[in-house]
C-alpha cells in the first residue's frame, strides 16, 4: 500500500487519543477526529460510545457520510441528554479551536474585543463546560499563527491557569489531553502546564512547527514522530471508513 | 376542557416591546420560525431573545426588534455562522448575554423550578464569567455531615442564574386543542423548559388535532408538553420553514442559503420585501413560487 498521507497520519493521532478511554462517549468535531473515532472503535477501542451526529448513539462505525436513514441506533442521545453525560464525565471531546493559545484555553466565540469583535464566531458554545468537566481536546487543521496564539481573545475552553485560578470546583475534572494539529500532536504535560511538542508528523521538522506557532513551544529533548499507520489501518480509512477520501478536502496531501 | 386554539397574531399581539421572549428548538432545527416573522412585521422592539440560536436571532436582529441576545452561540447548522447575527455583533448594535450552553439549560430548569439559580461548573475559568461580571458563584453549605464532598469543601460553582422568561414560543409537530403538544422528530431539545420558564406560553404546531388524537400518528412518549405548560395554540404548517422539522419537512437549504446571502444592504431589502412583508400565505406562495 502507498505511503500513508498527512490526513491519514492526522486521524490515526486522534483514534490514539481514545485508546485508553474504555467505555466513554467520544465527540470528535471535524471529518478527521470522526474518522479516527471510527479507526479506533474497529481496532483498539471497540467500547466507544459514538452518536449519529444528532440526537442518538449509533451502532458499528460506518463510513464518512453515510445516508442517516441508513445508520443502525442503539439508544436515544437528545441533547438534554448529552448535558447528562457531560456532566457525569463519561466523554471525551475533540473540539475545534479557531484560536488555541500556550495554556491550552481555545476560542470559539470571537476574534477581536469581545464587546464589539472584529468577526463574531458561532459562540463559546458547550465549551466552558466541556473543559471543566471531561476529558478535552482539540483538533486544528490549519496550524499557523492565527489559531495558535499567546493568548485566545475569549476564553471558550478553558486552559490549565485558568482552571487552577478558578480553583478547585474547576480543577476537579479539568484534563485537556492534547491538541492535533495538521503538523503534529502536543499536549501539556510539562512542569508549568504550558505547550509542548508530544510527536511531530512524519516530514514535519521543528523549525517548521515553531515558526507557525505564535509563543515558545515546548521541546523536549528529541522530539518524537508520529507513528504511521498501520497496513490495516490505511485499509480501513481509503476502503471501509472513506472512500470517498473526503479527509483530504481537511487536510491536503 | 378549554379550547386553546388562537392565530399567531393574536399570540404576538400580547408581546411588548422591552420583554423577553424565549424561542424553543436549536440552531436551525424546529423553529418557531412563523411566529418570527410575524414579530419580524410588528412594531415591536428593545426586546431579549433567549434562543439556542439559529436564524430566529439573526432574523430579529436583521429587523431591529433586539436590544440583546442570552445564548450560547448562534449556527445554520448546514452553514456555521449566521451573517445577519455577525453583522449585528460586529456592528455593535445588539447586547450579548453570552452563556456556556449547559449553563443555558441549567438556567432554563431554575426558572422552570422557580428557584433563583442552580449550580454547576460549567463557566468555571471561562470568559464568560469575564463578560458577564453579573454572575456570581457559589459554595456548597454542606461543608460536614453526610451529604459533604471533601473533594468539593473549597470548590466555587457557578449559580445559573435563572432565566426567567415574560413569553415562550415553541413549534412541535402536532398538539391537541388542550395545548397537550408531541414531537415526531429525534429530539424534544429544551422547548419544555422554555415553557415551563416562561409566563405566557405559545406552542404552534404544523396540525392541530382533538384532544386523545395524538397518539394516532406517534407514542405518547413523544407527548412531552402537557396542556399544563400552554397557553394558546395555533396550528401553523410549514410553521419552522426553513429550518428542519422532521419528520414533516427536512431544513430547505436552498431557502436557507438565499436567506444567509441576503446580508448586505440591497439583497436584504428584497429579502425583506419577498418573505416578511407577506403574511404567513403570502409567505407559502413566494417559497413556492421560487
Amino acid at each position: 500500500m502507498s505511503d500513508a498521507t498527512r490526513a491519514e497520519v492526522c486521524a490515526v493521532a486522534c483514534a490514539e487519543l481514545w485508546r485508553h478511554d474504555g467505555e466513554i462517549l467520544v465527540s470528535p468535531f471535524g471529518t478527521i477526529p470522526a474518522l479516527g473515532a471510527r479507526l479506533a472503535r474497529l481496532t483498539f477501542n471497540p467500547d466507544i460510545v459514538l452518536t449519529d451526529g444528532e440526537a442518538a448513539l449509533m451502532v458499528g462505525a460506518p463510513p464518512i457520510g453515510t445516508d442517516p436513514a441508513e445508520l443502525v441506533r442503539e439508544a436515544a442521545m437528545p441533547y438534554r441528554t448529552v448535558f447528562d453525560v457531560v456532566w457525569s464525565g463519561r466523554r471525551h471531546v475533540m473540539m475545534m479551536a479557531s484560536q488555541i493559545d500556550r495554556t491550552g484555553n481555545q476560542n470559539l466565540s470571537a476574534i477581536g474585543d469581545w464587546a464589539r469583535p472584529k468577526a463574531q464566531l458561532v459562540g463559546v458554545r458547550g465549551a466552558p463546560g466541556n473543559s471543566v468537566n471531561h476529558p478535552t481536546s482539540y483538533w486544528v487543521p490549519n496550524h499557523s499563527n492565527r489559531s495558535f496564539v499567546e493568548q485566545v481573545d475569549v476564553v471558550s475552553g478553558v486552559g490549565y491557569h485558568r482552571a487552577a485560578a478558578a480553583g478547585p470546583g474547576a480543577t476537579r475534572y479539568h484534563d485537556v489531553r492534547a491538541v492535533v494539529s495538521n503538523l503534529g500532536v502536543f499536549d501539556f504535560e510539562t512542569p508549568d502546564r504550558v505547550m509542548r511538542i508530544r510527536s511531530l508528523h512524519p516530514g514535519v521538522t521543528v523549525d517548521e512547527v515553531v515558526a507557525a506557532t505564535g509563543f515558545p513551544l515546548k521541546v523536549d529533548g528529541e522530539v518524537a514522530t508520529t507513528r504511521r499507520p498501520t497496513e490495516e489501518e490505511l485499509g480501513l480509512l481509503r476502503r471501509v471508513l472513506d472512500p470517498g477520501a473526503t479527509r483530504d478536502n481537511e487536510v491536503k496531501s | 376542557m378549554a379550547d386553546k386554539r388562537t392565530t399567531v397574531a393574536d399570540m404576538v399581539a400580547e408581546l411588548r416591546s422591552g420583554m423577553t421572549i424565549g424561542i424553543g428548538g436549536w440552531g436551525s432545527r424546529r423553529k418557531p420560525m412563523a411566529v418570527i416573522r410575524a414579530i419580524c412585521r410588528s412594531d415591536l422592539s428593545d426586546l431579549t431573545v433567549v434562543s439556542y440560536g439559529g436564524p430566529d436571532v439573526g432574523l430579529l436582529c436583521a429587523t431591529g426588534k433586539v436590544s440583546r441576545v442570552v445564548c450560547g452561540f448562534v449556527t445554520l447548522d448546514s452553514i456555521a455562522l449566521d451573517p445577519h447575527w455577525r453583522a449585528a455583533r460586529q456592528g455593535g448594535s445588539v447586547a450579548l448575554t453570552e452563556l456556556d450552553e449547559g449553563m443555558f439549560f441549567a438556567g432554563l430548569q431554575a426558572a422552570s423550578w422557580r428557584v433563583p439559580f442552580l449550580p454547576t461548573r460549567a463557566g468555571l475559568g471561562s470568559d464568560v464569567l469575564v463578560v458577564n461580571p453579573e454572575l456570581r458563584t457559589v459554595r456548597s453549605p454542606y461543608t460536614d455531615g453526610p451529604f459533604a464532598d471533601p473533594a468539593d469543601a473549597d470548590a466555587e460553582f457557578v449559580a445559573a442564574p435563572a432565566l426567567r422568561l415574560d413569553a415562550a414560543f415553541v413549534h412541535a409537530n402536532r398538539c391537541d386543542t388542550a395545548g397537550n403538544a408531541q414531537f415526531l422528530g429525534p429530539d424534544r431539545f429544551f422547548d419544555e423548559l422554555f415553557l415551563g420558564a416562561a409566563a405566557r406560553r405559545f406552542v404552534t404546531a404544523e396540525k392541530v388535532v382533538e384532544p386523545g388524537a395524538l397518539t394516532a400518528e406517534g407514542p405518547l412518549s413523544a407527548v412531552t408538553i402537557h396542556r399544563l405548560l400552554t397557553d394558546a395554540v395555533a396550528e401553523t404548517p410549514l410553521g419552522a420553514h426553513f429550518t428542519s422539522c422532521p419528520p414533516d419537512y427536512g431544513r430547505d437549504e436552498a431557502f436557507q442559503r438565499e436567506y444567509a446571502g441576503s446580508a448586505d444592504p440591497e439583497a436584504w431589502e428584497a429579502f425583506r420585501a419577498r418573505y416578511l412583508e407577506v403574511d404567513e400565505a403570502g409567505y407559502r406562495a413566494a417559497v413556492e413560487a421560487r
